[in-house]
């Protein structure tokens, strides 16, 4: 079997008497789409928060291509090629989208110049290829404080993409976005990631979203794995539908 | 291109004021003289403020120049104003330097009490050590520059152009810096240093750039004021001075450099006909003033700027919010 892009071995993480993370083993493979599904609480966000390093697990290892990550700074794994884009959208706010981009492409290229200017060609290049990407160009020069919240969604999934991560985490990518506009958004998104080598990996509460988009569930319930497989697999799982879906198909 | 229109900018702004100086009297050379002086203290806050940082404690640094370039003559015999400003400027750069990767792990109200903490330190030690003068500081004499000696005649004139070619050098490389890649990392700091971080940039080490900045042009500022004044005192490291420093930073806000050098004459001028004319409470004057600022231009002098200069960089850029909701 080919090693994993990314394996969660034995993760357990406690918030005084709350378990949040209860030996957590997944491994995920190269070119995987795969989702997150769980009730509040369930447990979700502390495994992307362990992942991208913000949370420190207090027992178990995680392994990126073969690297132990499980202690690095959340700096120093974004460097490693694992990416995130938030549920609420962290932008800057008194800044352009474009100049979000820029940032954020300036920062996937190491250090930065102190008197190369931040729109040279090769950087603003990347960074309209990014607005192009996710149908951002005429938002480009508007500061993020104007933007609709489905906008700033977009620019946010696209910062975390101008490293050209081995792995994204998407949380919520559809949260806050009209019923109407998470199809389209979430295709936006996909469609941005089609020539991207990037394995992904999305929380999502929206269950036709996480049927339509992923190859792949993982359903948590109390800090626990209850169910991992096809959408299929994971919707008839009897455990999810009493303590995920309620029953929905 | 930008670049290029700003040096051109800075040339000009340097030749008017030289040859403006040859018209102005002897009081309005040394007043411009020391607005720009501080100018460059205030500068360095600017810089600091834009990349997220706060300093109540730039007298610190504005005092490690004025009495490095006004030692250097004894210890050294460098009589050069050009070499002591250089001097003072890398001497408060080397310990803001050697304190950066201390204090970036810091943010907000406690980054900012450290720096006065230092600040107060350092006025302590100046205060009570014979060999810096005590209390009452150091007399220096008049430096030569370029191996030429100052008569009492040209002096001022010759200073003045002097600090008029440094502020403009230095105005110039900010702009610079706030141009580029690293000065565009440092406002993404100031928004959201989390958000820098996850994306694979360290925010500590941005913030250290601005910290060392902002020491460098102190340093700059005191060596330029310490040969102005002819005198050098721990004052200068007192909060009282830091606090000033700060006062006229909020008055420029952060989006522009000719702002803060404005904004420091603007407060020299006001400080100065209020000392004349309201001997006794012109700190009031001073108070509303800043108070009027507040409450009318929150964002300093600088937001008179960006309208325009954003319109002109990119004409998209001043179009009405979308409606909520619409992706």
């Amino acid at each position: 079997m080919n090693m994993p892009l990314l394996s969660a071995r034995g993760l357990m993480k406690r918030f005084g008497a709350v378990v949040a993370a209860d030996n957590i083993c997944i491994d995920i493979p190269a070119g995987q789409r795969l989702s997150v599904i769980g009730s509040n609480g369930a447990g979700k966000t502390t495994f992307v928060n362990m992942v991208t390093g913000y949370l420190k697990p207090d027992a178990g290892k995680i392994v990126l291509d073969d690297h132990d990550i499980t202690r690095l700074s959340h700096q120093a794994i974004a460097g490693m090629g694992i990416c995130r884009s938030f549920q609420i959208p962290m932008l800057c706010l008194e800044m352009t989208a474009l100049e979000n981009l820029l940032v954020a492409v300036a920062a996937a290229e190491g250090r930065q110049s102190l008197w190369q200017a931040a729109d040279r060609p090769a950087t603003r290049d990347r960074a309209e290829a990014l607005l192009e990407k996710f149908q951002l160009q005429s938002y480009a020069g508007r500061p993020v404080m104007q933007l609709a919240g489905g906008v700033r969604k977009l620019l946010d999934i696209a910062m975390a993409l101008a490293r050209r991560p081995k792995l994204l985490l998407l949380d919520e990518p559809t949260s806050g976005v009209s019923a109407d506009e998470k199809f389209p958004t979430m295709e936006r998104v996909m469609a941005a990631m089609q020539d991207e080598a990037v394995t992904i990996l999305f929380v999502e509460h929206d269950m036709e979203i996480v049927a339509n988009f992923s190859e792949r569930v993982i359903a948590f319930y109390s800090g626990r794995v209850i169910a991992d497989g096809s959408p299929t697999e994971v919707m008839a799982n009897a455990d999810v539908r009493n303590y995920v879906t309620g029953g929905a198909k | 291109m930008r670049s290029n229109r700003s040096l051109f900018m800075a040339l000009l702004a340097a030749i008017v004021l030289i040859l403006a100086g040859l018209l102005a009297p002897a009081w309005l050379q040394f007043l411009v003289t020391m607005s720009a002086a501080n100018g460059l203290a205030v500068l360095g806050i600017v810089v600091l403020m834009r990349g997220g940082g706060a300093t109540f404690g730039q007298g610190m640094f504005f005092a490690l120049g004025a009495y490095a370039a006004a030692l250097v003559p004894t210890w050294f015999g460098i009589q050069d104003a050009v070499l002591r400003i250089v001097i003072g400027t890398l001497v408060a750069g080397l310990i803001g330097a050697l304190f950066a990767p201390l204090l970036v792990r810091y943010r907000g109200i406690f980054f900012a009490m450290l720096t006065l903490a230092l600040s107060m330190v350092l006025f302590g030690l100046l205060s009570k050590s014979s060999l810096l003068g005590g209390s009452d500081g150091i007399s220096i004499a008049k430096p030569t520059v370029l191996g030429m000696s100052l008569q009492s005649g040209n002096a001022e004139y010759v200073l003045y152009c002097l600090t008029v070619v440094v502020s403009v050098v230095a105005g110039w490389l900010v702009s610079v810096y706030w141009n580029s890649a690293a000065g565009l990392m440092a406002l993404a700091v100031r928004g959201n240093p989390l958000r820098v971080e996850y994306l694979g940039a360290s925010a500590r080490g941005s913030l250290g750039t601005s910290f060392v900045i902002c020491a460098l042009l102190g340093g700059t500022s005191g060596a330029i004021t310490a040969q102005a004044l002819g005198h050098v005192e721990p004052n200068f490291a007192n909060w009282t001075t830091s606090g000033e420093l700060v006062f006229v930073a909020v008055l420029a806000g952060y989006r522009r450099v000719p702002a803060v050098f404005a904004a420091s004459l603007l407060l020299e001028i006001v400080r100065s006909f209020s000392n004349l004319y309201f001997p006794n409470t012109w700190q009031l004057v001073l108070g509303v003033f800043m108070l009027l600022v507040i409450m009318f231009r929150p964002e300093g002098l600088g937001s008179l700027w960006p309208v325009a200069a954003r319109r002109q960089a990119d004409p998209g850029a001043a179009v009405p919010p979308l409606a909520e909701g619409q992706p």
